[in-house]
């Protein structure tokens, strides 16, 4: 009896304990689940062109002599690489795993808007020109273009025989159809918003096409990186993805990746060097840190800082910044977020550097307004506006003077898959506590912070990163008051009106005079607090050899080989 | 059969009323589809279109029958998030149609470890009698159990595939590809999913065993001069197994439906996985299909063990 007694009180606490494991593998699967394939950080989009501005001069004065310049893209793209590549023809050959963090959202390279999916697709396709590593424009499917004297029309001389990878030579006639297709002119809705403003695209001859305009616009050429795909195949069900880049699509499978294989009839020679490239899905860091570790995949961007360092030693681990604008955002519209003493007081309360060696292992770069100082001719440095450490006895003055010398509270919105915001949160969570203000952070899921803060507009305020596509204009954009995208309601006249003066500018210098004072509004006004261009820790195994960075968010394979 | 009636139509009716519940519970939740779908670079046109194309403008109800409709006719969907090619998203069914055979053949590997395992371990336990084995046991069982499901994972991850180097970590080979591979590498997953639950099966049993012993009929049988052996296997087993297959069932509908934890840990592109991703990108063609296959399961499952019940203690059917 004793024993059935003593049989059954284990069986409670069995009992118990499972439920308890239930619940803890329940409470788990919502906490891993979540950091897994809904990473697609779909507010930080590259619109792919870009242009380093140190070396971008030569093509805005090319604009503006109305002749282009980059006779042919293989001389800039890998001049190194076809010297050396007869002596070592054993570069050719051989597949790698390169692991990517988000699925695939689109295999149509017009309608893709996650930058997870253009970092891959920029091996499938091309545009008329395309960007290299050092931020220029080389000419890819285009091997010559002109622009006119006002801006207004394009003309565009195709490259001799560049294939599809179905093997057709591309035709004057695929690139008006894909042009017409990503502008609107074809059925009415524009897929790329920079390139709605074309009004015809005309088949001069077989191998020119002309682009008219409505605006002009210097900043335009950059959006002639939309791919070009097959005349018809955005209408063709069945149809799989066909460009002309230096892969071609093999495979596509939900969840685990995509395969490319190499394009032998690349318009570059003696590119690509591998026969095949896999892009896995890897849903978890802790999973690609294993698989790292494993051998299983050979590649993998946005390390975090303690994955690094584990890495480091048995893989080559590189440092290198992104396009990204990481800010706390703030809601210029509420209370008391609308008044801007106790927006520039928030912006002197933040210490930016220890929020830098706090969660980016002090490598990010510091900045006090939406550009990046990658673009050079429009960067300014306005770091000491509000200085880089924290400045509590003038943020506490400012407070006094709008009347919340006793502080108040806010809420700060972040997804909550986003590790490295999350952690910024709580940085400034603490720091803001020095000057009273009382913040909270509000885990969001990426669907709903879509939907509440960036398109409902309700919140307080949010720390998330936008991505640059290194035109100048595309993060200054949304800051127009009226703009869709203007998600924290920033309000100026006078930024309006010099924002419209810059797109209008045709000469470069006018241009960035105009680009520098918008900086210097935004930052004045304290639109948000800008924080950092946070930097990308990039792991390769050590057998690799030739990729090259490039400063935006693209991962080139055409140039990378197997050393072994 | 009259019974068999009375179930089918209860799986009918939870069918339905789960998938009314699911669809409801995502006009409910905060998350735009398209926004999710289109992020925030799409052009204002652009979403207009694919709001039109996926017939969000319709009136729930309107969408719910449209939905229902297709169902039933077998046609379970497309997805909104997962392309098939450049121009074409990935039906449900085909879809879901990859994933699960990984998700049922993890499931079936497990069960059978559980199985082969816990039973044997339970019997040897309660057969004993020896003190220090009573006591070791009872350690490691105590300790297998509290180990949550992820770090079990990541252990077995580390000892098996970094250290020792049985298995390449995250070196998922496709059942399409290589049958065999496939089954071994599902072994880790599986034997990561099975050693809590062998050691909640052993003690399950063990107890159940222990409270059987101290009955009546056990006397009876030993005092009819029965073998201990033949008191243990053939009377004190048997209906000691009656809470276990319980409990086992349980186990089965838990892995069916997918075992999010340990697919994410080891990247197996299975069930689990497909539904968290779905969810949080909102992907509700996917989702609901997949909330009406875990109802199902889990009713079904259910439905064999009551099956088996009567088979172990056919007084059951008596009554």
């Amino acid at each position: 009896m004793k024993r059935c007694f003593h049989g059954k009180k284990s069986l409670c606490v069995l009992l118990v304990t499972a439920l308890l494991a239930m619940a803890v593998l329940g409470g788990c699967a919502d906490g891993t689940g979540e950091s897994s394939e809904d990473n697609s950080s779909k507010e930080s989009t590259v619109e792919s062109t870009q242009t380093d501005s140190a070396e971008s001069g030569e093509t805005t004065g090319a604009d503006a002599s109305g002749e282009s310049t980059e006779p042919e893209g293989s001389e800039s793209g890998s001049a190194e690489d076809a010297a050396s590549g007869q002596e070592t023809g054993d570069r050719y050959g051989g597949s790698i795993v390169v692991g990517v963090q988000q699925d695939i959202d689109s295999l149509d390279p017009h309608k893709a808007t996650a930058a997870g999916t253009k970092e891959i697709i920029f091996n499938i396709f091309e545009g008329l020109v395309k960007p290299d590593e050092n931020g220029n424009l080389i000419n890819a499917v285009a091997s010559d273009y002109t622009i006119s004297e006002d801006g207004l029309v394009y003309t565009f001389t195709l490259r001799d025989n560049v294939k599809f990878h179905n093997g057709n030579v591309v035709t004057a006639e695929d690139v008006k159809y894909s042009l017409e297709r990503v502008s609107g002119l074809l059925d009415g809705t524009p897929l790329i918003s920079t390139l709605s403003t074309i009004k015809s695209v005309d088949i001069l001859d077989e191998k020119t096409v002309q682009v008219t305009v409505e605006n002009a616009n210097t900043e335009l050429i950059y959006s002639f990186v939309a791919a070009i795909i097959p005349a018809g195949s955005g209408e063709d069900e069945t149809a799989d993805p066909i460009g002309t880049g230096p892969f071609s699509f093999v495979s596509y499978k939900p969840q685990q990746g995509i395969v490319l294989a190499k394009n032998p009839d690349y318009w570059q020679e003696g590119l690509p060097y591998l026969d095949q490239v896999e892009f896995k899905i890897i849903n978890s860091a802790d999973t690609a840190l294993l698989e790292l570790q494993g051998g299983t995949i050979d590649f993998y961007a946005y390390l975090t800082d303690s994955q690094a360092q584990a890495l480091q030693g048995s893989h080559q681990v590189i440092s290198s910044p992104t396009n990204m604008v990481q800010a706390l955002f703030l809601n210029n519209a509420v209370e008391p977020l609308n008044d801007v003493r106790v927006r520039q007081a928030i912006s002197y309360a933040l210490d930016k550097e220890s929020i830098n060696d706090f969660v980016g292992g002090g490598n990010g770069t510091l900045l006090s307004s939406a550009m990046l100082p990658t673009l050079k001719e429009y960067y300014v440095d306005l770091n000491d506006t509000y200085g880089t450490t924290a400045n509590v006895e003038k943020a506490k003055e400012l407070m006094a003077d709008a009347g919340y010398a006793d502080g108040f509270d806010m809420e700060i919105a972040i997804v909550s898959t986003y590790e490295f915001h999350m952690q910024t949160g709580e940085v400034i969570v603490e720091q803001l506590k020095e000057i009273g203000i009382n913040a909270t952070i509000k885990g969001m899921e990426n669907s709903s912070w879509l939907d509440e803060v960036y398109n409902g507009r309700q919140f307080d305020a949010t720390i998330t990163a936008l991505t640059c596509d290194m035109t100048p204009g595309y993060l200054m954009n949304r800051f127009q008051t009226e703009s869709s995208k203007n998600f924290i309601n920033f309000q100026s006249a006078e930024y309006d009106e010099i924002y419209a003066k810059a797109q209008a500018a045709l000469d470069p210098d006018e241009k960035a005079g105009y680009y520098k004072e918008l900086q210097k509004i935004l930052c004045d006004q304290a639109g948000s607090v800008f924080i950092q261009a946070p930097a990308n820790q990039t792991a390769i195994s050590s057998k690799l050899e030739g990729y090259k960075f490039y400063p935006v968010y693209v991962q080139d394979m055409s140039t990378v080989y197997i050393t072994e | 059969m009259k019974y068999l009636g009375k179930k089918t139509i209860t799986l009918i009716m939870t069918l339905f009323l789960v998938s009314v519940a699911a669809f409801l519970a995502f006009q409910i939740i905060p998350g735009d589809v398209v926004m999710s779908i289109l992020g925030t670079e799409a052009t204002p046109e652009r979403e207009e279109q694919l709001r039109e194309e996926l017939g969000l403008g319709d009136p729930p109800a309107v969408r719910y029958l449209n939905w229902m409709t297709g169902v039933l006719k077998g046609d379970l969907g497309v997805s909104y998030r997962y392309s098939k090619n450049m121009n074409e998203m990935m039906p449900v069914a085909e879809l879901i149609g990859d994933k699960l055979p990984v998700t049922l053949w993890l499931a079936a590997v497990s069960l059978a470890l559980i199985v082969l395992v816990s039973i044997p371990l339970g019997v040897l336990w309660v057969r004993s009698g020896s003190r220090v084995l009573d006591a070791a046991l009872g350690v490691i069982t105590q300790a297998t159990m509290a180990v949550p499901s992820f770090f079990l994972g990541i252990l077995v991850t580390f000892v098996f595939g970094i250290i020792l180097k049985f298995f390449a970590p995250g070196g998922y080979i496709s059942y399409q590809e290589d049958f065999s591979g496939f089954l071994g590498y599902l072994l880790f997953p599986a034997l990561s999913i099975a050693l809590p639950k062998i050691a909640m099966t052993a003690r399950f049993l063990r107890n159940s065993m222990l409270t059987e012993v101290g009955t009546d009929y056990v006397r009876t049988a030993y005092s009819k001069g029965c073998t201990k052996r033949r008191v243990m296997y053939v009377h004190v087993l048997r209906n000691a197994m009656m809470p276990v297959v319980t409990f086992l069932g349980m186990i089965v509908a838990e892995i069916v439906a997918g075992s999010i934890v340990i697919e994410q840990v080891f990247s197996l592109p299975g069930i689990g996985r497909l539904l968290i991703s779905a969810i949080s990108t909102r992907d509700f063609p996917v989702v609901q299909i997949l909330i009406l296959y875990i109802t199902f399961v889990v009713i079904f499952v259910y439905f064999l063990v009551d099956i088996l019940y009567r088979v172990i203690d056919p007084r059951i059917s008596g009554k």
